[in-house]
């Protein structure tokens, strides 16, 4: 009870810099959290995004280029496939399905893929989930009609029954428009997939945009494959990228975006370099703000140890007052993290569509929690000490 | 056998030109139990450091401090700490009261270093001292008198053996003196405490039956530094 009256007492004392102390402490531990837990999900997530399929097979260029352009739907296209390609791949016994798909349109920066019907009914985008309507019905291959991605639907406003002229190339531009109109048939349910910022259009749709070129008119970006096993999928990369040099087939999804996060790895271990920076700052900062106040703080010291309190229990006291202060700021700090990643999270699924879960059990929930409070205590070690030595003598009463 | 016994005791501290300076050196001093007993001194005589001695808060360079069974001198700091809390209650000139805790914490605070905290005993000796209505304000928002009358009550909470009173009216106008000091008197009889009151001013001695001249026991002047 005694220690936690002087703790307390201390704490309301100097309120204001315990606040401030406190909340430097909160911001550090949520950002470290949220750099720690955004890194992980990305990277778990990322690697685990590929709508249902095995491989993408596409023009002669980067696997990752093609993987992010084909899967995720970010970076420009690296050119076109030809319906031959997409024919023969399409009857290699290896693989089990293959969904064309073309590029090279938006709706006002999101991005129009053009597909067939066969993409919302016989591929399992995760494991049991085949994309589901949230209304409406997929498009009909033949006819100026358009899916809305979920996410897409929601940011352009879209219903089933709306109309929209689609705009050509990937960047947005006024002044592009296509004269065509398409009708939306059917807006998608959330997958939580990159899908979800996709409007889909019929394949045959995309090719014959007005405004394209008509010698393009059978060509692809490229094809979304399935493979019979994993065997197949050595035997047809041994095939397009070894002994082939027109086209390149990225496979396995998973591996080349692990491969993009272990190439752009150093800007994690930036991140979280100074993630432990502002720790160690803030840490420094409850050694500086008690420490300052150790003047103040001396008479009362010099008033408990004449009242009998012993010289550990002042020293004790201190440095829990330090790591409470470091308890309280981690606290607050899930406020902190649930802001900073939520913000994250948002803007990834605006760029991606893939969302991530902050509130994903992981360890650094207790980690970090425990290392800056113990490092707070470890901060309180300096100005414990100076309370440790306070003489009673020289800073109580004037002699006589 | 009194309760305080001092033999040969002697304090020095390293003065400012070098070498040490004997303040303290009392070949003897003793005070029975329920004893109230005044020590005449001027500043700088060295009352402060002889009642400093008493309670432990300095360490003598020899001696001894007998309180009952115990010597102070033979203790290490914790054991003094301890002694301190359990058996001698102090009350300072300038209250030494803790700003960030109320008066009944105050009391409380100086008992749970001693025999743990008693919250309806220090509410009946803040009562006693007529603060029962003021258990819960802070020193800032009591008069000096007011003050003073907390450090009594903190003093005596843990029924100590011993009441060192060290210039306890020194910073109170003469009404408040007054009735500190009976206060202090009262409550030392009560509790059967012996009482070592330190003072230069002739009213506060005035009151006292036994008076004694601290500058003839302490003969610095016969030291040896």
């Amino acid at each position: 009870m005694t220690l936690a009256l002087i703790i307390f007492r201390s704490l309301r004392q100097h309120l204001l810099s315990t606040i401030i102390t406190a909340l430097s402490i909160a911001l550090a531990g949520g950002l470290l959290m949220s750099v720690w837990t955004i890194k992980e999900q990305s990277q778990a997530t990322f690697t685990r995004v590929n709508i249902g399929f095995d491989a993408v097979l596409g023009p002669r260029g980067s696997k990752l280029e093609l993987v992010l352009n084909s899967i995720f739907h970010l970076e420009a296209s690296a050119g076109n496939i030809s319906q031959a390609d997409y024919d023969f791949v399409r009857h290699h016994p290896a693989v089990k399905l293959a969904i064309p798909i073309a590029v090279g349109d938006n709706l006002r920066g999101f991005r129009i893929v053009g597909t067939v019907p066969e993409l919302f009914s016989a591929v399992e985008y995760a494991p049991g989930h085949t994309f589901a309507f949230a209304a409406g019905q997929v498009f009909h291959p033949d006819a100026k009609e358009a899916v809305m991605g979920n996410f897409a639907a929601e940011k352009l406003k879209l219903k089933v029954g709306d109309t929209f002229h689609p705009f050509h190339g990937l960047a947005f531009n006024p002044n592009e428009q296509h004269a065509d109109t398409y009708t939306v048939v059917g807006v998608l349910a959330p997958s939580n997939t990159p899908a979800d910022k996709v409007v889909w259009i019929p394949l045959h749709g995309l090719q014959t945009m007005s405004g394209h070129d008509p010698r393009a008119a059978n060509d692809l970006s490229a094809v979304l494959i399935q493979l019979r096993g994993p065997s197949a999928g050595f035997r047809l990369d041994m095939m397009y990228n070894k002994q082939g040099n027109r086209l390149t087939f990225a496979y396995p999804i998973g591996a080349i975006i692990a491969d993009l996060f272990s190439k752009i790895g150093w800007f994690d271990q930036v991140l979280t370099l100074i993630a432990y920076l502002v720790a160690l700052v803030s840490a420094a900062g409850v050694l500086v703000s008690i420490y300052n106040s150790m003047s103040a703080r001396r008479r009362d010291i010099a008033i408990l140890r004449a009242l009998g309190a012993r010289r550990r229990l002042v020293f004790g006291a201190v440095v829990l007052e330090a790591a409470v202060i470091g308890l309280l700021g981690m606290m607050v700090s899930f406020g902190v993290y649930a802001a900073i990643a939520s913000g994250v999270a948002a803007v990834i699924r605006t760029q991606t569509g893939v969302v991530l879960d902050p509130w994903v059990y992981g360890p650094i929930m207790w980690q970090a929690p425990l290392a800056m409070t113990a490092l707070c205590a470890l901060g309180g070690l300096v100005p414990a000490w100076v309370a440790y030595r306070t003489d009673i003598a020289s800073t109580l009463a004037p002699s006589s | 056998m009194p309760l305080l016994s001092i033999r040969n005791l002697q304090k020095s501290f390293l003065s400012p030109e070098g070498g040490r300076k004997v303040i303290v050196h009392l070949p003897a001093f003793s005070l029975e139990a329920g004893q109230q007993l005044a020590l005449r001194g001027e500043s700088g005589s060295g009352k402060t450091t002889f009642l400093h001695l008493i309670a432990g808060i300095l360490a003598a360079d020899q001696g001894s401090i007998r309180l009952g069974e115990r010597d102070m001198v033979g203790l290490n700091e914790p054991g003094r700490d301890r002694l301190r809390a359990q058996s001698i209650g102090y009350v300072f000139q300038t209250f030494n009261l803790l700003q960030g805790y109320t008066c009944l914490e105050n009391v409380l605070l100086g008992m749970s270093f001693g025999p743990g905290a008693d919250r309806a005993r220090a509410t009946a000796l803040l009562e006693r001292v007529g603060l029962g209505a003021r258990l819960h304000h802070y020193p800032r928002q009591l008069s000096t008198g007011q003050q003073q009358r907390v450090a009594v009550a903190r003093a005596i909470a843990n029924r100590p053996k011993l009441v060192l009173a060290d210039e306890p009216t020194g910073n109170l106008d003469r009404r408040n003196a007054t009735e500190a000091l009976a206060l202090i008197r009262e409550a030392c009889r009560e509790s059967g405490a012996a009482l070592l009151l330190v003072t230069h001013d002739p009213e506060v001695l005035g009151a006292f039956e036994e008076v004694s001249d601290f500058a003839t026991l302490n003969r610095v002047g016969e030291a040896a530094a």
